[in-house]
């Protein structure tokens, strides 16, 4: 039967310098599915999003995305696919303005819903500031900027990487609050956090790594919350 | 116990050949011609120049393309102090080099100003100063530059043979002196300091280095050996012009070349490198700019895919080195 | 009146060395690189103009519509085959990499043509003067440079702030990653930059083989110009480089009214100055 999976990581070792972050990592991820990857400070979740966007590599073990192996592919050739990541920290360009970032996000031209407009729509409050320095936004509007730039690619596949990092709980809570319109037209979604609850509010399906491994796999809704704390912590 | 030891056998092979190697070109008067001689003085010259270099760029990670300007600040220093203040030539050679350690503070403090690839075009800058400076000096030669006087050279010893012999031992001598001294500084504490800042200069600042102080000190230092060397090298050339003395493909595309294909960031690199270039050039030499043209295609080569340099290739192979520098743990075998 | 002569001159040729300038500043700005073959490149072109004249019976600046565009495409060529391997964190490999290139560039022009100087005639426009004053006169060629210059320079900072090109450039010049998250192939990017940078080296060889007699040993000090250019306007900032190489234009024609020797003296100890009283230049710009 063939494999209909969307994303399919298989068994991937990962390494961020000489220290091994992943160890035989399997993920899947189906069409307008939502992921969520959990885990703690260091347990391998940006470095899997980064061997998924192409900035690292695996050493061994393979990476599908709609059954094309894109396992060596270079992160622009990755966007160009249709996968984009919104890195952690947010990391604006902060030479440009709010609007030359969401354009530089979109200058792969690739086809689809998003365009400058629908994400003024999404984020009213990017369009208010569109011409200013993209550092001279708060934590929460930068982040939505970021969110946008990825969208402006109009992926196939959104990586989100600690979107919730560093920003206030209302913030937190309405940018996710967000997130369903962006999943609409069959949009997928990878979210990787260390805070598991908005996590696994908006997630169908949840990964949690512990130590470079995935320690805890499956239904959000089937899982208990002692069994997700335990894979979390290791314990 | 495990102990922290610094020699290991192949250093200890290789100080045994340095000695002999310094006994038998201490002899070379005896048992080589006057050409072998000159050609010996050239390489020991260039050996001293690229490892003061390399100590620079390879270790302290200032990149000069400008320490021609020291080369004839010690060469226009031998010909002033002879000349006009009637000193020996040899105090002349040793007296460049605190002159032109002193020279050297203040254009430090000034090009420090400087990051990277723009600090090594300020030193080309000060260099092209040094050289109108030269120039506009008529009682040196001005633009078209001066030779020696007889009654000078006459000074050093009644003889040429016997002065031939006296400026090969004076190189001899300043090169061993020049390379002990780096040598010595590597083995201390500071050169512990600089083969940090050479592996990576953020974590070496991190971990409470005065980064700044240590290449100042050394930026210093080697324009105290280059102003004494560059001396020398114009005592055997008894004529000096601004032209030849600030000679960038001289005094620093040579040396660069050298280092480059010897092996940056390592003590015996240049020696190695030094040997290669005077072989290439006995064989090549009648190819003039073409001979230019290779080296420079042969250090892009070397950077790109021999970063180390060839010594370097060997030493990362093997674990190979001719001086004890580095230190290594030895660990007690368990029974 | 003399000496307004004297420092309108120093203003014109200010033009050409912010040509110069410019290519140098607007790679560093988007990759970090320092070209040592800069000032070698600039005479590269000079000659290609040479050849250009010499074999189609063309003017000068009949031969920029060749020059530039071969120029851009050796800069393509050589980031895109050479320069974009040393690109790293290491400052040593791309430094000797290009000095190395300096040095065959030299020579090999050396090869080539020989030792001799060469000019380029670029007809009765030479000649030509325009009024400005009752007492001042200035030349057409030198107005038609400075102008080009300005041009130029104009050009570039509407490229880097109007134009998607521009914006990859900025973009790549803050993050090369995340740059790359964007769909950017920077191997392309670079060599984008280069290409442009070398246009404009095309555009000033041919104006300083006018200008001047050239040979292949002239390249350094063109460098050398650019780069005190560069810093004394500000790193960073398109319009203070502009500002730099008419303040080294108008202290090497005021050092040469003094004595002719002291000409390039005189642009040495502004530039030694300004970087011993303000290293960030005139116009730095803030980086955002």
């Amino acid at each position: 039967m063939p494999d209909a999976s969307l994303l399919k990581v298989k068994g991937i070792d990962a390494f961020y310098g000489d220290f091994q972050a992943l160890f035989d990592v399997s993920l899947s991820v189906e069409v307008g599915q939502i992921v969520a990857v959990i885990g703690a400070n260091g347990a391998g979740k940006s470095t899997l999003l980064k061997s998924i966007a192409g900035l690292t590599h695996p050493h061994c073990g393979e990476i599908l995305f709609d059954g094309t192996r894109i396992t060596d592919a270079p992160a622009f050739d990755v966007l160009n696919r249709g996968i984009a990541l919104v890195p952690e920290g947010r990391r604006l360009f902060p030479s440009l303005s709010v609007e030359e970032n969401l354009l530089i996000g979109g200058q792969s031209r690739r086809p689809g819903p998003w365009t400058l407009a629908r994400v003024y729509e999404l984020f009213p409050v990017l369009a208010e500031r569109r011409r200013v320095p993209a550092p001279a936004l708060s934590g929460g509007q930068q982040q939505m900027a970021a969110i946008g730039r990825a969208l402006m690619s109009n992926p196939r596949l959104l990586l989100c990487d600690e979107i919730s990092l560093g920003l206030a709980p209302i913030v937190v809570r309405e940018i996710y609050s967000r997130l369903p319109h962006v999943v609409t037209e069959g949009l997928s979604l990878i979210i990787v956090e260390q805070d598991m609850m908005q996590a696994l509010r908006a997630a169908s399906h949840v990964y949690c790594l512990q130590e470079g491994r995935v320690a805890l796999e499956g239904p959000t809704h089937a899982l208990t919350r002692e069994a997700i704390s335990a894979a979390y912590f290791g314990v | 116990m495990s102990r922290v030891e610094r020699a290991t056998r192949s250093s200890r092979i290789g100080v045994a050949l340095v000695t002999a190697a310094l006994v038998v070109l201490a002899l070379a008067p005896f048992w080589g011609d006057r050409q072998t001689l000159r050609l010996l003085a050239e390489m020991l010259t260039f050996v001293a120049l690229a490892s003061l270099w390399n100590l620079l760029a390879g270790y302290a990670g200032l990149v000069s393309v400008g320490q021609q300007a020291f080369v004839g600040l010690g060469g226009y220093l031998l010909f002033a102090l002879a000349i006009l203040f009637e000193v020996h030539p040899i105090a002349a050679i040793l007296m460049a080099g605190p002159i032109g350690a002193l020279v050297a503070v203040p254009i430090a403090l000034l090009i420090f100003r400087l990051r990277g690839a723009y600090f090594a075009i300020g030193t080309w800058v000060v260099a092209e100063v040094f050289r109108l400076l030269a120039s506009q000096i008529s009682v040196l030669g001005g633009g078209s530059g001066i030779s020696l006087p007889a009654a000078v050279v006459v000074a050093m010893a009644p003889n040429r043979q016997m002065r031939e012999f006296e400026i090969y031992w004076l190189a001899l001598a300043l090169t061993a002196i020049v390379l002990g001294a780096i040598v010595i500084l590597l083995r201390s504490r500071h050169g512990l300091a600089l083969t940090a800042i050479r592996d990576n200069e953020q974590a070496a600042q991190s971990n409470g280095i005065d980064v700044w102080r240590i290449k100042f000190i050394v930026y210093v230092l080697t324009a105290f050996g280059t102003s004494m060397i560059g001396a020398l090298i114009f005592l055997q050339k008894l004529r000096i012009s601004p032209d030849t003395a600030f000679s960038v493909n001289d005094w620093t595309a040579f040396v660069i070349f050298i280092t480059v294909i010897g092996g940056i960031g390592r003590i015996e690199g240049p020696i190695i490198g030094t040997i290669i270039f005077f072989v290439l050039r006995q064989t090549l030499a009648e190819l003039g700019s073409l001979y230019l043209l290779m080296m420079g295609a042969v250090a892009i080569v070397v950077m790109l895919w021999a970063p180390r340099g060839l010594w370097g290739i060997f030493a990362e192979r093997l674990g190979w080195q001719a001086m004890p520098l580095r230190r290594h743990l030895m660990l007690e075998k368990k029974p | 009146m003399q000496w307004f002569n004297v420092v309108l001159q120093g203003v014109l040729i200010g033009g050409l060395y912010a040509m110069f300038a410019a290519g140098l500043s607007l790679i560093f700005g988007v990759m970090r690189l320092v070209n040592i073959a800069h000032g070698d490149l600039i005479v590269l072109a000079a000659y290609i103009s040479l050849m250009v004249t010499q074999a189609l019976g063309v003017d000068p600046l009949t031969s920029l519509l060749f020059v530039v565009p071969v120029m851009a495409l050796i800069g393509y060529a050589l980031q895109r085959g050479l320069l974009n391997r040393t690109l790293g964190d290491d400052l040593l490999p791309p430094l000797l990499v290009t000095f190395g290139l300096s040095i065959i560039i030299q020579n090999g022009l050396l090869e080539l043509f020989t030792a001799d100087s060469r000019r380029l005639q670029a007809g009765p426009i030479e000649i030509q003067t325009f009024q400005l004053t009752p007492s001042v006169w200035v030349g057409a060629l030198p107005l038609i440079q400075f102008a080009v210059a300005v041009a130029v320079i104009a050009g570039l900072q509407a490229l880097f702030y109007k134009t998607t090109l521009g914006r990859a450039f900025r973009a790549t010049s803050d993050d090369q990653s995340v740059a790359q998250l964007m769909g950017l192939d920077t191997r392309h990017v670079f060599a984008m930059a280069m290409a442009l940078s070398l246009a404009i080296v095309g555009i000033a060889g041919v104006f300083l083989a006018i200008r001047t007699n050239f040979d292949p040993a002239i390249g350094p000090a063109r460098l050398i110009f650019g780069f005190e250019a560069v810093i004394i306007g500000g790193l960073g900032s398109m319009w203070g480089t502009l500002a730099g190489g008419i303040i080294l234009g108008i202290s090497q024609a005021i050092g040469a009214q003094i004595d002719p020797g002291l000409q390039l003296l005189a642009g040495h100890i502004v530039f030694l100055a300004i970087l011993a009283v303000r290293p960030q230049g005139l116009f730095p710009k803030v980086s955002g």
